[in-house]
């Protein structure tokens, strides 16, 4: 259940839509839900989104499994999705994932075992020019070069100790 | 020699001098290096909201259509469909809401420009966005923006915010009886929906799946309501289209290609990033002039470029530099066209990637072949089947366990699935697998006959692949 605050949220999203439409709120509101409820979708979550927009759970479903940001298996606390496209591959992603595989111990759709990270593999996240890059969170992490992915691990680290 | 290099480079200037007064002209990017020009105050002591105020005070709906109509403007998000004629096309049936959509789901690959502009510029396309929607007459107007780009929401949602504190959005804006609301809309990872009406269904909260035209977004589209379309970069453009106007800046260019446009460079070049240019410039000049890329690192030859997205033909460096017939190519719709798909490719999204001497065309294309694959929404069966088999069988061949005959099974496959879908994904997965063969046949039965090679090395062939320019070398 969303709290007092996110529910206002999700007033504050559906009011952006027409009388009845309120369906289209459905990929923000999985979002939200995402973000709130550990970082991924079960299958009581978005029962729960489809009971907020008066839609029945298939119609959460089919959307759920269509777009890729959607993870509908439990994910590590830092998801790092790595681009491997054209661009991203001319400026050596093929040797960071090796490098995080390798660092991490784990294969391209694992979680270490502690829980903390997951590697994805992903298609082109439109920052090209930066490569070669991933996402972490909200952002964007460019240039990334071994060292980089280094000092990224440690401070993800340092950031789960601290909790 | 020396002296006819100089003399050389004296003409080109001149002809380009005649060709065009106004080269060099920046209309989006011009006050992007401004500290603060994020925000409303320092944007709009810039000369922001000036087009707006002008339009509100003088212009009627329909003559800030004709004025777009007149600059020539093409869409910039990869269909090049010129903007005006788009526009005239919106049905206006009494008592039904019209909607504009902006289309910020950009992800093509080799494309970040949409990024650049709302990360840097913010007021600028919501200035746009003002403008076209009182031109369109819609007032609830939505940027639907690709999921990955997840800290922007908030950079236009401020941006948003101070307009409307500032009386540039709401209700009676500028005392005009004008309302519109802007709303920010998430994807979720999903390259379809930057096709129109993917992006549409998308928007109503369902899968990106395409929809059958007719009808036209233009008569239904949103809601089953008249809708347009357009790409960031479109909408950000008529804001100087409306300060300098439409016949200025179609003064601006060659030919059809008017006004400026943005180009992100990236692959094997010195100097990556987002660069605006004037559509009068060589794709020569603009590889290795130190005002736009600055060459190829590490002193590398130009082995190939997909000159505007991954959907587009990649041409091998001969190719790119001059067209078929021996002209410069340029940086223009017309001329990356030159030669249609035989010789030529497309200006596309302007995603521009440039591959070194030591990259392998059987992986580039492998790796698109995947993205497509991943990408494609399983609608239409000639692409959900094809992407995939084009995948593997470019994994075999990439692997080292390909055969002679898989390169003509690749283009058989591609042959099959473009135009025999509902939407152009189909075309834009084929394209590049048929010019990579196209182009680099040789480089494929490299690959299958040296299977253990091919095993060994991802990358490095290109010494093989033929042909190298020498023009292209000695700069």
């Amino acid at each position: 259940m969303f709290s007092e605050e996110k529910l206002n949220k999700v007033k504050e999203i559906i009011a952006r839509y027409p009388e009845g439409k309120q369906k289209s709120a459905l990929i923000p509101l999985l979002h939200l839900a995402q973000e709130e409820f550990g970082g991924w979708l079960s299958p009581e979550t978005m029962d729960y989104v489809g009971s907020l927009l008066q839609i029945t759970p298939i119609e959460v479903y089919e959307v759920a499994t269509f777009y890729s940001m959607f993870n509908l298996k439990p994910v590590g606390k830092y998801l790092f999705e790595v681009c491997q496209t054209g661009p991203c591959m001319l400026n050596g992603s093929d040797q960071i994932i090796d490098y995080i595989k390798q660092k991490l111990k784990i294969g391209v759709g694992e979680t270490t075992p502690d829980g903390l990270f997951t590697l994805k593999t992903v298609e082109c996240l439109g920052a090209c020019g930066y490569a070669p890059m991933m996402q972490l969170g909200k952002h964007f992490r460019e240039h990334l070069t071994p060292e980089k992915v280094d000092a990224i691990i440690a401070e993800c680290r340092s950031k789960a100790n601290a909790n | 020699m020396q002296n006819a290099g100089q003399k050389q480079t004296q003409t080109k200037e001149q002809v380009r001098r005649i060709i065009n007064e106004n080269m060099g002209r920046k209309l989006l990017l011009d006050k992007a290096h401004i500290e603060g020009i994020r925000y409303y105050d320092t944007y709009r002591k810039n000369g922001g909201y000036e087009a707006a105020g002008k339009v509100f005070k003088t212009m009627s709906p329909d003559l800030v259509v004709e004025e777009v109509k007149k600059s020539g403007l093409r869409g910039r998000g990869g269909a090049g469909f010129p903007t005006g004629m788009k526009w005239s096309f919106l049905a206006k049936p009494e008592g039904v809401p019209r909607y504009l959509v902006c289309n910020a789901d950009e992800s093509e690959p080799g494309t970040f420009k949409d990024r650049y502009l709302m990360e840097f510029l913010p007021h600028l396309l919501i200035e746009g966005l003002l403008i076209a929607s009182y031109a369109l007459g819609s007032h609830s107007t939505y940027i639907y923006i690709r999921g990955e780009y997840a800290w922007i929401p908030d950079i236009l949602e401020e941006a948003i915010a101070e307009a409307k504190q500032n009386g540039w959005l709401g209700k009676n804006i500028q005392g005009t009886g004008f309302d519109l609301e802007i709303y920010v809309q998430r994807g979720a990872g999903a390259y379809i929906c930057g096709e129109e009406t993917a992006l549409i269904e998308s928007l109503e909260g369902k899968r990106g799946n395409p929809r059958i035209k007719p009808p036209f977004p233009a008569v239904k589209g949103l809601w089953q309501c008249p809708t347009v379309v357009n790409n960031v970069e479109t909408l950000a453009a008529v804001v100087p289209i409306i300060n300098i106007g439409g016949e200025e800046y179609a003064k601006i260019g060659i030919g059809k290609s008017t006004g400026t446009k943005l180009i992100s460079a990236c692959g094997n070049i010195k100097k990556p990033g987002v660069y605006e240019i004037d559509m009068t410039i060589s794709v020569e000049e603009f590889i290795y002039s130190d005002e736009y890329c600055g060459g190829i690192p590490k002193g590398k030859r130009l082995k190939a470029c997909i000159p505007g997205g991954s959907s587009v033909p990649i041409l091998p460096a001969n190719l790119l530099l001059k067209t078929a017939k021996g002209e410069t190519r340029m940086m223009t719709y017309e001329s990356l066209n030159d030669g249609g798909f035989a010789s030529g490719s497309m200006m596309g999204s302007g995603g521009f990637v440039v591959l070194d001497e030591d990259q392998c065309v059987v992986r580039n294309t492998y790796t698109l072949a995947r993205f497509y694959h991943h990408e494609s929404c399983g609608q239409c069966s000639p692409c959900r089947e094809g992407t995939g088999w084009m995948k593997r069988v470019l994994h075999n061949i990439e692997y080292g366990k390909g055969k002679m005959s898989d390169i003509d099974l690749l283009w058989d496959i591609q042959r099959k699935i473009e135009g025999n879908t509902i939407c152009p994904l189909g075309d834009a997965a084929a394209w590049p697998v048929a010019a990579a063969i196209r182009h680099f046949r040789d480089e494929f039965e490299w690959h299958v006959k040296n299977p253990n090679a091919a095993q060994q090395r991802n990358f490095g062939i290109a010494h093989y692949a033929d042909p190298l320019p020498v023009a292209a070398a000695a700069v």
